[in-house]
């Protein structure tokens, strides 16, 4: 190796240093801005009437986007409550049948490629399956979209959170004759509750704050959704919509939606690390 | 049997405890592989349907539709040379922004920072993570693409204007824009996988550099990052997949133009953005099918790189002697 003087040593030294701590100052000071644009812009668009109100027309003035709040908590909700248990359950496989099968390698793989699936993929083929078939945009499509986000991102948390659980603990209650579905559901589970029901947090708060999927698949409509047979009102197509549209009202109502987005997501991240994972790393 | 029947039928008596529960556990065991076999099935279906919704396309334009570099709805031709060369360009500023700064936040995190400040700029991170596509969108839109043309653009113009990827109209709105806000996207995920590939380097091994008289400098550039380079590489495959599949953020300020432009300035397209802009415009049947082609692209081109992270870090980890 070549030597080198102290001096140049040094000083590149604390030049590393010094471009190492720029660039998380960068890093943190980015994130302000988004998070300051969001909250004044966002602020400055809501009223109590946006939260009750249905749409104004384009240039017109007043009016909310209370349909599309409603919407979007009808389809995460649907979209739950079809992504979730199944995602649960392929986790238990992975974790405590399927750890070094063939098949368990297989899933697992399909697990992290379909959590790698660009999300506006899967509202390609839901569109393939459910809106051409029918013939129309739906609710149900979309929620059948978000599913299929949410189930690879519960399915990996779940397997990582039942890994967690030491194996002597399964044993111990297997050895007192315990049978093994109720080993999992009454003590792994157990054992596992916080980080599963983070995993499951997470996932739905992060496809909450999903557009693409819904693009082509439930769509947006002006009105309140009645039933999800048809297309539905959503806060993420509606900024996409609205913030695309020349009318300010319209821009600024994007802005409120964009806002509540936001806080809904961030407050759902750091309520779970928070309250549920006390600060454990990942 | 009547329903009633069936709800109590007393299983229990007929079958004793053992096989009861035995049956419960094979019912348990079955649904849960039903489950996981839910998950293989999907991803078949997705695979099926997107071939066979792009086979219109494939027929009349074959495999020249990769590199043909014609998108006219009107006279009905169509190829995906613009949108590929507009996903990868904006993916690859994205990494060659986005990695660099990922490692020094990594090595900020993990080797200069306290920890209580590490664990500070962690949850910053995962704050940034989780925020919606949609929003870097808006972001990039209304705030970011203005800054650019107004301040960043003219003067990388007036320095670099030479080469011609700084040669053009500061319009804000184009394939650096998308580029820059797609590696503050992808900034998080490199970050953290980072610094836990840091985290992983023994101890020791740093000290016996350090007690050498090494410097910061020195231990990062010959014990630390040459020890965890598979670990590293993981994480750029992580970012690129994060990065070159994401639709609104970059749908808001690519530009959508069909063009293959060497300025970085001037409007572009990607995949991603041509399927959120002009999939619920498209009426032809010939013009749908195309651009279900170009999602079948997208797909292959993900599912490969998740392919290759996956072996690289299954290799990594049987190296690395952990469980699995």
């Amino acid at each position: 190796m070549r030597p080198r003087s102290k001096f140049t040593r040094i000083w590149a030294d604390r030049a590393v240093k010094g471009i190492s701590g720029l660039a998380v100052l960068a890093g943190l000071a980015l994130l302000a801005w988004i998070l300051y644009t969001v909250l004044v812009r966002g602020a400055a668009a809501l009223h109590w009437d946006f939260f009750t109100q249905l749409p104004a027309p384009p240039g017109g003035s007043g009016g909310g986007l209370g349909n599309a709040m409603l919407g979007t908590v009808y389809l995460t909700l649907l979209a739950a409550a079809m992504g979730v248990p199944v995602g649960i359950f392929a986790g238990v496989y992975l974790s405590e049948y399927g750890h070094s099968s063939r098949f368990g390698h297989v899933t697992r793989f399909m697990v992290n490629t379909m959590m790698g699936i660009p999300s506006i993929i899967a509202g390609l083929f839901v569109y393939t399956i459910l809106v051409v078939t029918v013939g129309h945009f739906s609710g149900y499509a979309g929620a059948v979209a978000l599913a299929l986000l949410i189930l690879p991102i519960v399915a990996r948390t779940t397997e990582d959170m039942l890994n967690l659980v030491p194996v002597a603990l399964r044993e111990s209650a297997l050895a007192l004759g315990v049978p093994r579905w109720k080993v999992t559901l009454g003590i792994v589970f157990r054992a596992a509750r916080n980080g599963l029901v983070s995993g499951v947090l997470l996932a739905v708060a992060r496809v909450s704050g999903e557009t693409a999927p819904l693009l082509f698949t439930a769509l947006n409509s002006p009105y309140w959704p009645r039933t999800l047979s048809e297309p539905t009102a959503n806060l993420t197509v509606t900024i996409f919509n609205y913030a695309m549209s020349p009318y300010d009202n319209w821009q600024n109502a994007a802005w409120g939606a964009s806002f509540l987005i936001t806080v809904a997501v961030l407050l759902t991240t750091v309520v779970v690390r928070v309250a549920l994972l006390k600060g454990r790393s990942r | 049997m009547t329903l009633r029947q069936v709800l109590t039928f007393p299983v229990r008596a007929v079958l004793g405890r053992h096989a009861t529960q035995s049956l419960a556990d094979t019912l348990f065991r079955a649904f849960t592989v039903a489950c996981a076999a839910a998950v293989c099935l999907l991803m078949l279906a997705i695979v099926l349907e997107l071939i066979r919704n792009s086979e219109l396309s494939i027929r009349t334009f074959g495999f020249s539709f990769l590199w043909t570099d014609a998108w006219n709805p009107v006279t009905k031709q169509f190829g995906a040379a613009s949108s590929i060369y507009g996903t990868l360009v904006s993916t690859a500023i994205a990494l060659l922004v986005a990695v660099p700064m990922g490692l020094a936040i990594a090595l900020f995190l993990v080797e200069l920072a306290p920890a209580w400040l590490s664990r500070y700029v962690g949850y910053a991170l995962e704050l940034l993570a989780a925020i919606p596509s949609i929003i870097y969108g808006m972001w990039g839109l209304f705030v970011v693409a203005p800054y650019l043309a107004d301040h960043v653009q003219p003067a990388l113009q007036a320095t670099l204007g030479w080469i011609p990827l700084f040669d053009g109209p500061p319009m804000g709105i184009g394939m650096l824009t998308a580029g820059l806000i797609l590696a503050l996207m992808a900034l998080p995920f490199i970050a953290t996988v980072m610094r836990d590939v840091f985290t992983m380097v023994p101890t020791v091994l740093k000290e016996a550099a350090y007690g050498m008289g090494s410097t910061t400098l020195e231990v990062t550039s010959r014990v630390t990052i040459p020890f965890s380079i598979q670990g590293l590489v993981g994480a750029v495959f992580l970012g690129l997949a994060r990065a070159i599949g994401e639709t609104m953020a970059v749908t808001f300020v690519i530009g959508n133009a069909h063009n293959i432009e060497a300025s970085l300035f001037m409007p572009g397209n990607s995949i991603a953005s041509t399927l959120a802009n002009e999939f619920t415009e498209a009426s032809d049947p010939l013009y749908l099918s195309a651009l279900v082609e170009l999602g079948l692209a997208l797909f292959a081109i993900t599912f490969i790189i998740q392919m290759i992270a996956q072996v690289w870090l299954a290799r990594l980890k049987r190296r690395a002697g952990g469980r699995q």
